[in-house]
């Protein structure tokens, strides 16, 4: 058992891919000689040398295509995309063409590209370096979206991604890259779709993801001396998602809240709150509440952003309040 | 009409003898019999949405991909039957595609836009403008990677060398010198715009010149020009020099897209390009040869019969059961 930190967890996710795999390959920009340019592929290059670990061009576009086209001929492509704003630049790379690639054939491809990008808010980057870009992905089929939070999922679900036969957009979150724990030598894969239940209680279901889980864990302890059992759900997968873990859970809470970082349009969040009104509208004993950021650009100064984001509070409020609706 | 402009040394390549010759014109009667029924078949609306036809550039998809191995790779555009085909597809799962059979190549989920042989090296024709150029560098990556001698080509008209991903593509591939052949089908006009409205140079293989390779211009209308220099940048990427942009010269006789008249044609343009139509062209430099006029008049009758046959087949095949809409969204 070491300590590592979530950055670490991730450079350890690629090392180990690359190992296990002579046809992964890394590449993107700034990826080989400079260790990347969130140093999560530190010493990827020294020791796999310049085939397989390839610095790029400024060129999102061409970043994503060659990862499709050599994917399509054999290859499992792992591709930075360094900050998770600039998939808007390669989307027609994303959505069009990765996505849709093997459907439109007709099943005469496979599309295995795993593409890692920098996501989220709290660091202080302005509003073109911040956004949770997952959320843009979410109604285009053909796509696998991971979201790990803990370092023992930024390892486990980076292995899986690589492994997997379809796209995934594999999104870590800048404001977890120096959180430290612990990840056994032998740390293991973790299978995309599958939930974690961080914390386990009676009277209310929490979902939340990346930054929004750590926060949702404070505040269940913080209502834990209020009396009030809160029990901590984290997808870690967004496309596939575990419906049935957050279902049996509301089954027995008949509650439930979503700590959502950004917006509710179009969001993950959105979409579980509704497919479980659609569905499951008998077990709910209160609203579902989805507690999230408003609809606005991500600030630069830290007043401005850190009000934005779902702070520890927000969290904790939205939970007395559906507790004691 | 051949024009270098920039360096690269071109290996000798071998022309294609008589036979060869005859089967690359066989090749092109097969493509504009195909696009003929297309596009009687769109008037009646057995094709749906839209479809982009290629009569009058046969030569350029056929010259190139007979100067290749069938286990090189291609990837085109939307108006891409003629590339499928020319690579190796079938006719009649080409047509079913097209009429959205479940034989179809791609079982009816791609249709005419998205035609795909992946056993013939047809990895696939893209609907976004400029979209296939960044995959097919992926290709050329691939090849290298995995230490064959395969190359990458890919087809785009003259309107993509005016999108992002053109650049991008082409630096890389460069950068990297990877076995990549870019051809531009200079057709005159994107989609309803001439070139001379939307792009500032006159030749687009200039634009070679930004990326340090070999850019070429040649007569798309002359199947074994365009042989003879696809033969010679194949060779170079195979031997490691890198990828080449080469501009073939051409003339889309029909419209843009479904019934577009294209009426924006000045006068005479077509007329006169009618006159050089690629397989008027080659049944010429034939019959000059000495193939007797009789063996070309075979040739074209049997293509015909083996477009109508195929188109026959197609049209015979089931749709596609609806639950297949489910399949091959993953792996």
């Amino acid at each position: 058992m070491t300590v590592v930190t979530y950055r670490q967890a991730i450079t350890r996710g690629i090392a180990d891919a690359l190992a296990a795999d002579d046809d992964v390959f890394l590449f993107g920009e700034d990826v080989a000689r400079a260790g990347g340019a969130f140093k999560t592929t530190d010493g990827i290059w020294e020791r796999f040398g310049d085939e397989r670990v390839l610095d790029t061009p400024i060129s999102e576009q061409a970043i994503v295509g060659t990862a499709i086209g050599a994917a399509i001929r054999g290859l499992r492509p792992l591709a930075e995309v360094m900050f998770a704003d600039f998939a808007a630049v390669c989307f027609d790379g994303i959505v069009n063409e990765l996505a849709k690639y093997r459907y439109m054939t007709g099943g005469q491809v496979t599309c295995p590209v795993t593409i890692h990008m920098a996501n989220g808010a709290g660091t202080g980057f302005a509003a073109q370096h911040s956004q949770p870009a997952e959320n843009w992905f979410l109604n285009t089929p053909g796509l696998k979206i991971v979201v790990p939070g803990t370092a023992a999922d930024a390892y486990g679900l980076m292995r899986a991604a690589v492994a997997d036969d379809d796209p995934v957009l594999y999104f870590e979150h800048k404001g977890l890259f120096g959180r430290r724990e612990e990840l056994p030598d032998d740390a293991p894969i973790v299978p995309l779709g599958v939930a974690e239940t961080v914390r386990a209680g009676e009277h209310c279901t929490v979902v939340a993801t990346q930054l929004m889980r750590h926060r949702a864990v404070e505040a269940a302890e913080l209502l834990e001396r209020e009396g009030i059992s809160v029990e901590v759900i984290d997808p870690r997968t967004l496309v596939p998602f575990d419906h049935d873990t957050v279902r049996a859970s509301v089954e027995r809470t008949n509650r439930l809240v979503v700590a959502q970082e950004g917006s509710a349009g179009g969001s993950w969040g959105g979409t579980l709150i509704t497919a479980l009104l659609q569905e499951g509208f008998e077990l709910l004993d209160a609203p579902p509440l989805l507690v999230c950021s408003e609809e606005t650009p991500v600030a630069y100064a830290a007043a401005l952003e850190a009000a934005w984001l779902p702070s520890v509070e927000r969290i904790a409020d939205g939970i007395r309040r559906t507790v004691a609706y | 009409m051949t024009a270098k402009t920039a360096g690269g040394q071109a290996a000798a390549a071998t022309p294609p003898d008589r036979d060869a010759q005859l089967e690359m014109l066989r090749a092109m009667h097969e493509i504009r019999f195909f696009e003929d029924a297309c596009h009687r078949l769109f008037a009646t609306g057995a094709v749906r949405g839209t479809t982009h036809l290629c009569q009058g550039q046969e030569a350029v998809a056929v010259g190139a991909c007979h100067a290749l191995r069938r286990e090189d790779q291609m990837t085109c555009t939307y108006r891409g039957h003629g590339a499928v085909l020319a690579k190796g597809a079938p006719l009649d799962r080409s047509f079913g595609e097209i009429l959205g059979k479940a034989p179809g190549l791609c079982g009816g989920k791609g249709g005419s836009m998205h035609l795909t042989d992946v056993e013939a090296g047809a990895l696939g024709s893209f609907a976004i403008v400029g979209g296939h150029l960044p995959v097919s560098v992926g290709v050329g990556f691939a090849a290298r990677y995995r230490g064959t001698d395969e190359v990458s080509i890919c087809f785009f008209g003259d309107g993509s060398t005016n999108i992002g991903a053109f650049h991008e593509s082409l630096n890389l591939a460069a950068v990297w010198r990877l076995p990549v052949l870019f051809v531009i089908e200079n057709n005159l006009y994107g989609e309803y715009s001439p070139l001379s409205s939307t792009t500032p140079i006159e030749v687009l293989a200039d634009r070679a010149a930004s990326y340090g390779m070999p850019g070429i211009r040649i007569d798309g209308n002359d199947v074994l020009e365009v042989h003879a220099t696809i033969s010679e940048a194949a060779a170079r990427a195979r031997a490691g020099e890198g990828p080449t942009l080469i501009e073939a010269m051409t003339y889309r006789q029909k419209g843009h897209s479904r019934a577009d008249p294209a009426k924006y044609r000045p006068e005479g343009e077509l007329e006169a390009w009618l006159k050089r139509d690629p397989i008027v062209l080659h049944e010429r430099a034939l019959a000059e040869a000495g193939v007797p006029q009789e063996r070309l008049d075979e040739i074209r009758a049997a293509a015909e019969q083996a477009v109508e046959e195929a188109l026959e087949r197609a049209q015979s095949w089931p749709d596609p059961d609806p639950e297949t809409r489910l399949e091959h969204v993953y792996a």
